[in-house]
């Protein structure tokens, strides 16, 4: 019998680590879309002079990649502080994390209406120009899925969850949450590349 | 003993959603299944039934192709306005060959493969008790089968469902006013599809993190059988091209109905200057076939799998050179995302880098070739059991030779100028492809029955059921060839307007007669499988005399697979026929430590301990080994 619930045990800790690894798979995989879309651009954009971006980037981008890298800090603190069993501080962290997440999307927001008013569109004959708008919208979704996880942490800590599925649950939000940070900065780094 | 671990898996499972209950309902066990085996089950169902309506519609086309000019009362009949007056009207035929494409590619030979075997055997054969997310897993299944469900439904829409082949290139699929099947159907068509690639991801990822996290004790990755190398390589290039599906169908979807202008540019729809510019229809192609070559091998590879570990046993050999298919494997996975070009040659791409991807698409005929060798190896000298399952997985062989020959001949830039869109290439992809991997599927669900249902298929129907294909499936598509030499293009719907294709009147009409045969041929499988299920014979639990763990489960296929612990393994799968060893196969789980008559020094992997012990076995016993050895 002894011998039993040692054995489940450790297909326990097998399971966990294999439901681990398939939120790095779907990192994989969502970077394989905007790996698409990037390269969609490059062969776009390669087929005629008439296409680019032709314009500058709003200010705003700077901002927000200012904001996400802040965020990214403290995601990893909320994961710091969770790990010591400070679960206030946990939550603080977690509160903080998600209140940067919807303030980068205010200004990503903000950045698409002076984007407007420089005349690039999403709707335009130099498709190079709505790509911007599909990296960034697509980026917010992910966002949008992260803020989604953030607030299912900070519930299952505000109920007080096991502890161990408290740090699960926190250790998939930040790995996913620090993913979406480089992504923006991919996008960010393609897009000035390109400009 | 064997209660207390079926209810410690019981707990296992119920980690990731709270409710604690363990006994199942109905619904919990055919409908709302969380379980490999009955998911399997689920997509092998419904894949079966997705692949008689995809068939059906392709006798319709053919109806069509084989006698141009005349009508068939029963026709409006049973489909009213797509056939008024008994003929099937040319929209209609367009939509016919895209769902036909679409149904057979995606949803039979992707989900209704993968997602049956990968499923049933990657826990089974590797030793876990279920997948990484069972969860996830029964997900997968009803994404799928929402998928279908909107496929289907696009059938009952008044303008009909998307006819811009199973590609949808644009503009045709992106102006909704371009053709009746670009309106609703197409958008029905981008539902579905955007379903089927959350689902075939989310299979791939439980597959891929299954296999390497949860192998049992023993299995390291050169233990795996072949099966289970080709379902984690397909997986693997499943996660990294169907997401750029995504992104290509997204900006499709933006083009549609949002009036950007990815793909679009300079177009005039009766009379009418649209406003899109600058767009560029090309993009598309590259974008759909960096997934679109990738999948065609999605498609292949399990099939494979199957049959390498099918003709091992029904060969009672061990694999010829399993260190070479799995690299080939791997040369293929690796391979098949830098040839898609070769779908473009002539879309006006640089010739330069035309050569390039002539160049890797003919490298990539090297694994296949090597795989190719390698089961004729196997076969060579074998005392081969001609089950059904083995005689379809030697029918894989004979297609994947006939149809990988002519994919050399495509290969060549200059002479695909020549032959691209017309029936040679429908001929190339429908052998090597089309049946190949059907054959492929085909051959596990007769091998792998018992396991499923616990019961075996008749062998009688399974003979009848295979002749008829397999002759059949060469009647249809070998002609094709010289159709397409002589340049009759695809999807024409009346091919006799043009002076030169009226020749090929009589073999459209011949084709379409072998057609009728080999769909009829499938009445015995159906029947077969339908039947067996209930009442076929009772079978053993390892009636093939197999070496992989799957037959050391009970035949009554519990849940957790295992009653108690889980077996260990010590051997690769393929010890068949192993001089000195009373039987004709060692199953994994057999320790080394029980076969001493029969191991060789390099059994041992340079173990030098295990290494002395056989040695001091064999000089005490000489006896044993040479009479054995004879
Ligand atoms: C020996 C290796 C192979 C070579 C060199 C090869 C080459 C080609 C080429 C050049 C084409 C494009 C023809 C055209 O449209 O003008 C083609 C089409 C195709 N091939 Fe292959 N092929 C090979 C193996 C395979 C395999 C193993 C599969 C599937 C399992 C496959 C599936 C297809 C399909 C589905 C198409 C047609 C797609 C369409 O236009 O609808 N090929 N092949
Ligand atoms: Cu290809």
């Amino acid at each position: 019998m002894k011998k039993n619930t040692n054995l489940t045990e450790v297909e326990d800790k097998q399971n966990l680590k294999a439901k681990k690894f398939l939120v790095w798979l779907f990192i994989i995989s969502s970077f394989m879309i905007f790996a698409g879309l990037t390269s969609g651009y490059i062969v776009y954009t390669a087929g005629s002079p008439d296409r680019g971006l032709k314009t500058i980037l709003p200010q705003a981008f700077k901002y927000s990649t200012v904001i996400i890298i802040l965020s990214s800090i403290t995601m990893h603190l909320a994961y710091k502080a969770a790990k010591r069993l400070r679960f206030n501080q946990q939550m603080m962290y977690l509160a903080a994390t998600i209140v940067l997440g919807i303030l980068f999307m205010v200004v990503q927001f903000y950045a698409w209406q002076v984007l407007t008013r420089q005349g690039v569109y999403f709707v335009n004959y130099n498709a190079s120009q709505s790509f911007i708008y599909v990296f960034t919208g697509f980026h917010m979704l992910h966002i949008f899925a992260g803020i989604l996880m953030l607030v299912n942490s900070l519930t299952g800590a505000l109920k007080r969850i096991p502890q161990v599925r408290n740090l699960f649950r926190l250790e998939v939000t930040s790995i996913f949450w620090h993913f979406i940070d480089i992504l923006w900065i991919y996008l960010y780094v393609f897009l000035l590349l390109n400009q | 003993m064997a209660s207390t671990a079926l209810h410690d898996t019981a707990v296992l499972h119920n980690h990731d959603h709270d409710h604690g209950h363990h006994k199942e309902t109905f619904i919990t066990k055919y409908i709302f299944s969380q379980d490999h085996k009955m998911i399997a089950k689920q997509f092998l169902i419904t894949g079966i039934i997705m692949a008689v309506i995809a068939m059906i519609l392709s006798v319709l086309f053919r109806l069509q192709l084989g006698w141009p000019d005349k009508n068939f009362p029963l026709l409006e009949t049973f489909l009213g306005q797509w056939a008024e007056g008994g003929r099937i009207k040319p929209e209609f035929f367009l939509a016919l060959v895209t769902i036909h494409g679409t149904m057979m590619v995606f949803f039979v030979l992707t989900a209704g493969l993968s997602g049956t075997f990968s499923n049933l055997l990657i826990p089974l054969q590797l030793g876990a008790r279920d997948m990484a997310s069972p969860f996830l897993n029964m997900l997968s299944y009803w994404l799928f089968f929402s998928a279908c469900m909107v496929m289907m439904a696009s059938f009952f829409t008044v303008t009909g469902p998307a006819s811009a082949g199973w590609t949808v290139y644009p503009p045709l699929s992106a102006l909704p006013k371009a053709i009746p099947g670009s309106g609703i159907g197409m958008t029905l068509w981008l539902v579905s599809m955007t379903l089927f690639i959350a689902s075939s991801l989310i299979g791939a990822l439980n597959y891929i993190s299954t296999v390497l996290n949860m192998r049992t004790k023993g299995m390291d990755m050169w233990k795996m059988p072949l099966t289970i190398w080709a379902f984690f390589l397909t997986a693997i290039v499943g996660v990294l091209s169907f997401p750029v599906l995504v992104s290509a169908v997204v900006l499709l979807i933006f083009d549609r109905s949002f009036g950007t202008s990815f793909y679009l540019s300079d177009i005039v729809v009766a009379g009418q200057v649209l406003p899109n510019q600058g767009g560029s229809p090309i993009l598309w192609q590259h974008l759909f076939w960096f997934l679109g070559h990738p999948e065609v091998y999605i498609v292949l590879m399990p099939a494979l799998g199957i049959t390498s570990e099918v003709i091992a046993t029904n060969s009672r050999k061990p694999i010829f050179g399993y260190h070479a298919m799995v690299y080939s494997l791997i040369g293929i996975t690796v391979l098949s995302f830098v040839v898609w070009g070769h779908h473009m040659f002539v879309t006006g791409m640089n010739p330069f880098l035309g050569g390039v991807f002539m160049i890797t698409t003919l490298i990539i005929a090297v694994p296949s070739a090597v795989k190719t060798f390698n089961y004729l190896a196997t076969l060579w000298r074998g005392n081969i059991r001609f089950t059904p399952a083995m005689l379809f997985a030697i029918g894989l062989v004979s297609f994947f030779i006939s149809g990988g020959l002519t994919g050399i001949f495509l290969g060549n830039a200059a002479l695909d100028i020549n032959l691209h869109d017309t029936y040679f290439v429908v001929a190339h992809f429908h052998l090597v492809m089309g049946s190949a991997s059907i054959f492929g599927m085909l051959c596990g669900v007769y091998h792998w029955f018992p396991k499923m249902f616990g019961r075996l298929m008749d062998e009688k129907l399974g003979y009848i059921h295979f002749w008829f294909t397999f002759i059949g499936a060469y009647l249809v598509f070998f002609p094709m060839h010289f159709m397409g030499l002589d340049g009759v293009p695809r999807r024409y719907y009346a091919f006799t307007e043009f002076e030169f294709m009226k020749e090929w009147l009589t073999v459209n009409t011949f084709i379409t007669w072998a057609a009728i045969v080999s769909a009829l041929a499938q009445v015995a499988f159906l029947w077969n499988f339908f039947y067996s299920i209930f009442y076929g014979k009772k079978a053993s639990q390892n009636p093939w005399q197999s070496n992989t763990l799957e037959w050391t489960t009970p035949v009554e296929r519990i849940h957790g697979n295992w009653p108690g612990e889980i077996p260990s393994v010590y051997r690769w799968p393929y010890d068949y026929s192993k001089p000195g060893h009373h039987e004709d196969f060692i199953p994994q789980t057999t320790p080394f430590s029980e076969t001493m008559s029969s191991n060789l020094p390099h059994d041992f992997e340079g173990n030098a301990v295990a290494e002395k012990i056989q040695e001091d076995w064999v000089r005490n016993n000489p006896k044993v080994t040479t009479t054995e050895n004879v």
